[in-house]
């Protein structure tokens, strides 16, 4: 009699061929996520955001100013406005993302040295290009005010260097470590693409052992393997793991081999990461279906954890500016771990060492299947379904 | 004639109740859909709101090398420790030592002030502080950087003025700034982040709940071969109609109690900004609603289990918030995928909602959205009755 593993092996693999639905969640739809997010960001940093401008002075200076705002890169002035209230309602209908103010009398006003005021006006509804522009507004008026001042103290004989001095006596030298472009890119394909891929790794783990229980299948399968657990969790889940593995080497060598996004540690350890990954998601993916051994539920545990994970693993909005119950609750999220793994490793470049930790917590959610193999056990012989 | 047309009026009418009624009994004897009708719309919200209720991050941890260790270095220090966004840890002998309260993850940038940072400035020339900034997020990177602009711009403010020996305030004040600007942020005070992230999720919810429970609904009844019970109504002219009708009011009337507590209560209770004219959100909910109805209806005609739509439908939540042009910005969105986010109701509903509710726009700003909702809503309306004709006549034969 043959060895009951390579039997089940080949079975899973049949299964996974028979339905559409596997090809389409661990195939076409990660790969179809991992070209739409980096394609979607290509430009690395937005350009050319549409602003608006409200020029009541119209004036050499204020033409200046305005020659000056639309030569920078993330700013474009897409339109002219004749007051405030004009500009605000274009931005209302989504048209600008914010506008740039020069009231009347500002060039009469420097003259005199009467301080005129400039304002600048931006939409934080959307949070992003508000930000950008805010730092292209905010700089276009320093210099404004700085090139007011320099015409002053040439007109007094200072040299550029004596003028740059006095104006501006302490200058701020910016070095963003690991990503100097502040690439969004970088910032956030480096985590989504591994999060969409552990999305599916739940949802296919999930719905694999599930539907053995809604077809009634538990007690066949045990008695194939001779009633031996190890057989059945190596068997269903390796044919998975290699086709996700597949997949997250496509990601792997998508990012840091074609586009050359940093990655201090090599491609070897990242790769490596990716894979305990894969595993560590499955081990989750195995503990929700044992905790919920209805299909239905255990998909929804799957989906509340997956769509969780992209907010509480700090990709964007950091953990520790979360409620402390949150901060202790991410660590029960894998993609907390890779995350806090690749900012360690890829991006700041310290040896994988100095992230043991979350290395050891990734190996311990992989571990889960065989540490719940008496539950699960139960539940392919017991659990019925339930719709 | 008349009498027949009554007729025919009498036997829609019933039909569309029959469907309606049967529809209704459905959701709430499923506990399966209710889940997504009533439990993740009434929950979700709360523990969206409740990760980015603190909106922006403050005091982010850095450690200082001083190598000047003079009066104005520290004064540096000081005005930096007391900005809002940033909290000095450490103060570190050299960069080497700082690096590794970084590598600890104790401190997220390190501000190093050079040796002869007193000394230029006191001989009338410049100098510069260095910044090193960790990019695992760029919130830490925003914090680190504006509070060192600020605190070097008002720095800077005082050592013009002293030089300058102005004689009066406002000559000061010129000699330091001769011209003076302001910002203003529009519709998000705070630059929070949950006033910025939470209205779209909030959209895109009432969305995927549909189609998830809508899909569940149609996989369940198509999997016990309960769609042969429609035949009887397709059978009489303009059956379709009436069965996608029938169904799609009953779904719009258990979201139209939903949507109030999901796009009213919620953003009440978390104090989000809520500047819509009264008048104006129900006119462009409903057809967001029913652009999202009849989208669920024709999508829900390809699933044969009861489960497939979760495995189909969870994952589309990034990628459509991204889309929409509320994370990354819609002029920057590539043509490509703006046409594809034209597939969506949420693209429209996420802005509609935003222009309205955010920045309380009123209804004639938001044509664009309430046409190509309302286009969407008729145009999936067709195509579900379309599916359902192929997946009835199927059966049928």
């Amino acid at each position: 009699m043959s060895h009951p593993l390579p039997q089940i092996i080949k079975r899973e693999f049949l299964r996974l061929a028979k339905d559409p639905v596997y090809i389409f969640c661990m195939v076409l739809a990660p790969l179809v996520c991992f070209v739409f997010f980096t394609s979607l960001m290509d430009e690395g940093l937005p350009q050319e955001l549409p602003v608006g401008l409200v020029d009541q002075d119209a004036t050499t200076t204020s033409r200046q100013i305005s020659r000056n705002l639309d030569a920078f890169q993330q700013t474009r002035i897409v339109a002219h406005y004749p007051d405030a209230s004009e500009a605000r309602r274009a931005v209302q209908r989504g048209e600008i993302y914010g506008f740039y103010l020069i009231p009347k009398g500002t060039a009469r006003k420097a003259l005199r040295q009467e301080q005129p005021r400039l304002s600048f006006y931006m939409n934080y509804s959307y949070l992003v290009a508000g930000s950008l522009i805010y730092r292209d507004m905010r700089m276009m008026s320093e210099l404004a005010s700085g090139a007011a001042a320099r015409s002053v103290l040439y007109a007094k004989g200072a040299t550029e260097g004596q003028a740059m001095a006095y104006l501006q006596p302490i200058v701020i030298e910016t070095h963003a470590i690991g990503n100097p472009w502040l690439n969004y890119n970088i910032y956030l394909s480096n985590t989504l693409l591994p999060g969409i891929l552990m999305l599916f790794v739940f949802m296919v783990t999930v719905y694999s052992i599930g539907s053995e229980i809604k077809e009634r299948q538990g007690s066949r399968l045990l008695a194939m393997a001779h009633g031996n657990m190890l057989h059945i969790i190596v068997g269903k889940l390796l044919p998975q793991t290699l086709i996700f593995l597949l997949m997250g080497s496509a990601y792997v060598f998508y990012l840091y081999g074609y586009l050359q996004f940093p990655c201090h540690c090599g491609i070897p350890s990242i790769w490596a990461l990716m894979a305990l990954f894969v595993l560590a998601s499955q081990g989750m993916g195995v503990m929700m279906i044992s905790a919920l051994p209805t299909l239905r539920l255990g998909l929804s545990f799957a989906s509340l954890w997956a769509v969780i994970s992209f907010s509480i693993c700090g990709m964007s909005f950091p953990v520790m500016a979360m409620d402390p119950t949150l901060q202790g609750l991410s660590l029960l999220f894998p993609l907390r771990h890779y995350f806090l793994i690749y900012v360690n490793s890829a991006l700041d470049g310290y040896p994988l060492l100095n992230a043991w930790p979350y290395i050891v917590a990734l190996i311990g959610f992989a571990s889960l299947p065989y540490l719940l193999a008496w539950r699960l056990k139960h539940v392919l012989l017991h659990a019925k379904y339930e719709k | 004639m008349i009498r027949r047309y009554l007729q025919y009026l009498q036997q829609s009418l019933r039909d569309w109740n029959e469907i309606f009624l049967s529809e209704l009994r459905t959701i709430f004897s499923d506990a399966g859909v209710l889940i997504f009708f009533i439990l993740v719309p009434l929950g979700y919200p709360l523990l969206y709101t409740f990760i980015y209720n603190k909106e922006t991050i403050r005091e982010v941890p850095v450690a200082v090398v001083d190598n000047s260790r003079t009066k104005i270095s520290r004064e540096y220090l000081r005005r930096l420790d007391a900005t809002a966004d940033v909290q000095i840890v450490s103060h570190c002998a050299d960069m080497a030592e700082a690096r590794d309260l970084v590598r600890e993850r104790e401190a997220y940038g390190v501000v190093e002030i050079p040796a002869d940072f007193s000394k230029a400035l006191n001989r009338g020339k410049q100098t510069s502080v260095s910044i090193f900034v960790d990019m695992s997020g760029l919130l830490y990177y925003k914090a680190i950087l504006t509070s060192n602009t600020n605190v070097s711009l008002s720095m800077n403010a005082d050592i013009k003025a002293q030089r300058a020996g102005a004689t009066t305030a406002q000559q000061e004040a010129v000699s330091v700034q001769p011209i003076a600007y302001e910002e203003v942020s529009l519709f998000n005070p705070t630059n929070g982040f949950a006033s910025f992230l939470i209205p779209a999720v909030l959209i895109l919810l009432i969305q995927q709940t549909l189609i998830l429970g809508v899909g569940m609904a149609a996989g369940t009844a198509r999997e016990a071969g309960r769609l042969g019970r429609l035949l009887p109504a397709m059978e009489r002219r303009g059956g379709l109609m009436r069965i996608i009708l029938g169904k799609g009011a009953a779904y719009l009337l258990v979201y139209l109690p939903i949507s109030v507590y999901v796009l009213g209560i919620v953003p009440h209770l978390f104090r989000l900004n809520q500047l819509s004219n009264p008048w104006t959100l129900p006119l462009f909910v409903v057809p967001y609603l029913m652009a999202c109805i009849s989208f669920s209806l024709a999508l829900s005609a390809i699933l044969k289990h009861r489960e497939t739509v979760i495995l189909l439908v969870v994952f589309t939540s990034v990628p459509l918030l991204f889309i929409s042009g509320i994370s990354w910005p819609g002029s920057s969105i590539p043509d490509f995928w703006k046409y594809v986010s034209y597939i969506f109701p949420s693209t429209f509903g996420i802005n509609g909602f935003i222009k309205a509710n955010n920045m309380g726009a009123p209804l004639a700003y938001l044509r664009t959205e309430c046409t190509m909702l309302w286009l969407q809503a008729f145009l999936y309306f067709f195509v579900a009755v379309a599916m359902y004709r192929r997946n009835l006549m199927r059966i049928k034969d």
